[in-house]
């Protein structure tokens, strides 16, 4: 880095002296009095500006942030209608409604519960092996007994239940939104099960 | 041979005399150190270069390239993957034939490998870079804004790689993304399943909720479907991209202004 054509440039031609008379005052920018801007003023159109500003920013950004969730989502209902209890048979797992809902519809000698078919490890969906009589993740290798129970593999907890009940003409209405986790003793909610 | 006509102009000197020659290559043909440093001055590509480098610089075994190799590969995704979108759209009907299409029907099928090979690239030689720029301490003073600027793209390198990975739409890839959107789903305050969710409830109404979260945000819907596929696309192929160019900028300003590559600064 010693190029002394660049450390020590070659003086420049000043500007012609001449142009620059000495014997004229240096121009003044005068304001009249009522342009002047006091610091009060200042102030206060400052303040103005920026809240102005950082309201139209934090609208757009709240406009952006609602943009993000729509009204209509084409997916399947939170609750859906699961037949009558008779379809149920005692010891199976029902997976009519796993592909859209993700639910499992599981009977045994006293209730009928349904299943989240999330895997409470990250969320994949296991598959009901039969002959095993247990959930298997394919992800992760998690297994969970009929009922949920997490017995092998990363799971932390057992599948949680949904909401389910009866309606008025009997048939068997799974609500998604609320659901019923058995580390929590809510297992035991009079919602999460239809006595049979 | 007949005599040479000293005054006949070569065909070359004709050339370089001509308006058009002379509109684009301003400066002439650098003869010395002056229209030399003109000459990067005055391009708006070759200005992105320094004008002169110290020669222990451009020295492999001072950089490993690293950084030039990231920016390399960065122009041959965006080449690969601008071609691939003439092809691939991102509808749960479609995408996963066209990515087969891609290999076994469009001519130049390695195309999407091309851009497969390069992403992961991409990947090892920022954290290459990283790593090289940790280890000779150039992180310090004044160039630890740059690190910070560093690191953000290192940041935006996953989130690409990130989106790409829904895009082929196989069961590698939505349980992949599956997986990685419920981490964001426990985000604590704006995840459901995150710490802090049922703070912000009125009574028995919880605002967090499976469609109300960042999980919801990202996917736009409740699990991997039609709608996280078409975000991750204008994500992966527009809205990351712009940022990342804009961040790279002020990582090359910045290396620049603190004193250029590989050197004391």
């Amino acid at each position: 880095m010693s190029s002394k054509n660049f450390e020590n440039p070659p003086a420049r031609p000043l500007i012609s002296k001449a142009t620059v008379s000495k014997t004229e005052p240096p121009l003044k920018v005068a304001l009249k009095p009522e342009e002047e801007m006091d610091r009060r003023s200042f102030l206060k159109w400052l303040t103005i500006g920026w809240t102005a500003f950082a309201a139209i920013v934090a609208g757009y950004g709240s406009f952006l942030l609602r943009y993000l969730f729509p009204n209509v989502l084409f997916e399947p209902k939170q609750s859906f209608t699961a037949g009558i209890i008779d379809d149920y048979v005692v010891g199976d797992v029902s997976e009519r409604f796993k592909d859209k809902h993700g639910v499992w519809i599981v009977r045994d000698s006293e209730k009928i519960y349904a299943l989240s078919a999330s895997c409470t490890h990250l969320g994949c969906t296991p598959n009901w092996q039969s002959n095993e009589e247990k959930f298997k993740c394919p992800c992760h290798g998690s297994g969970f007994y009929k009922n949920g129970i997490n017995f092998e593999g990363p799971a932390p907890r057992p599948l949680e239940r949904f909401k389910i009940g009866l309606t008025d003409d009997g048939e068997i209405i799974v609500d998604k939104t609320k659901k019923f986790q058995q580390e929590k003793g809510e297992w035991n909610d009079s919602e999460s099960f239809i006595l049979v | 041979m007949s005599e040479v006509d000293p005054n006949k102009k070569t065909l070359w000197q004709k050339i370089a005399e001509t308006q058009v020659w002379k509109a684009i290559f301003r400066t002439g043909i650098p003869r010395n150190r002056r229209q030399r440093t003109m000459v990067m001055l005055n391009g708006v590509f070759l200005h992105l270069h320094p004008v002169r480098l110290p020669k222990h610089a451009v020295k492999v075994k001072y950089t490993w390239c690293m950084g030039g190799l990231s920016f390399f590969v960065f122009l041959v995704l965006t080449v690969t993957g601008i071609l691939l979108m003439f092809y691939y759209r991102p509808t749960v009907e479609y995408a996963y034939g066209d990515i087969i299409d891609l290999r076994e029907q469009v001519p130049l099928g390695i195309m999407r490998e091309i851009h497969r090979w390069s992403a992961h690239l991409m990947v090892i030689t920022v954290w290459l870079h990283m790593f090289r720029v940790f280890m000779t301490g150039s992180y310090k003073p004044p160039r630890e804004f740059n690190w910070t600027v560093g690191v953000v793209l290192l940041v935006l390198t996953m989130l690409l790689s990130f989106t790409g990975y829904l895009l082929p739409w196989d069961q590698l890839a939505i349980w992949a993304i599956t997986v990685g959107s419920n981490m964001a789903g426990a985000t604590p305050g704006v995840g459901t399943a995150g710490p802090g969710s049922s703070l912000l409830a009125l009574g028995d109404v919880n605002f967090i909720t499976s469609s109300s979260d960042a999980r919801f945000a990202m996917l736009g819907g409740r699990f991997v479907g039609e709608g996280a596929l078409l975000r991750f696309y204008v994500l992966h192929c527009i809205g990351l991209p712009f940022i990342i160019m804009i961040f790279m900028i002020v990582h090359f300003w910045r290396v620049r202004k603190d004193g250029g590559i590989s050197g004391p600064t």
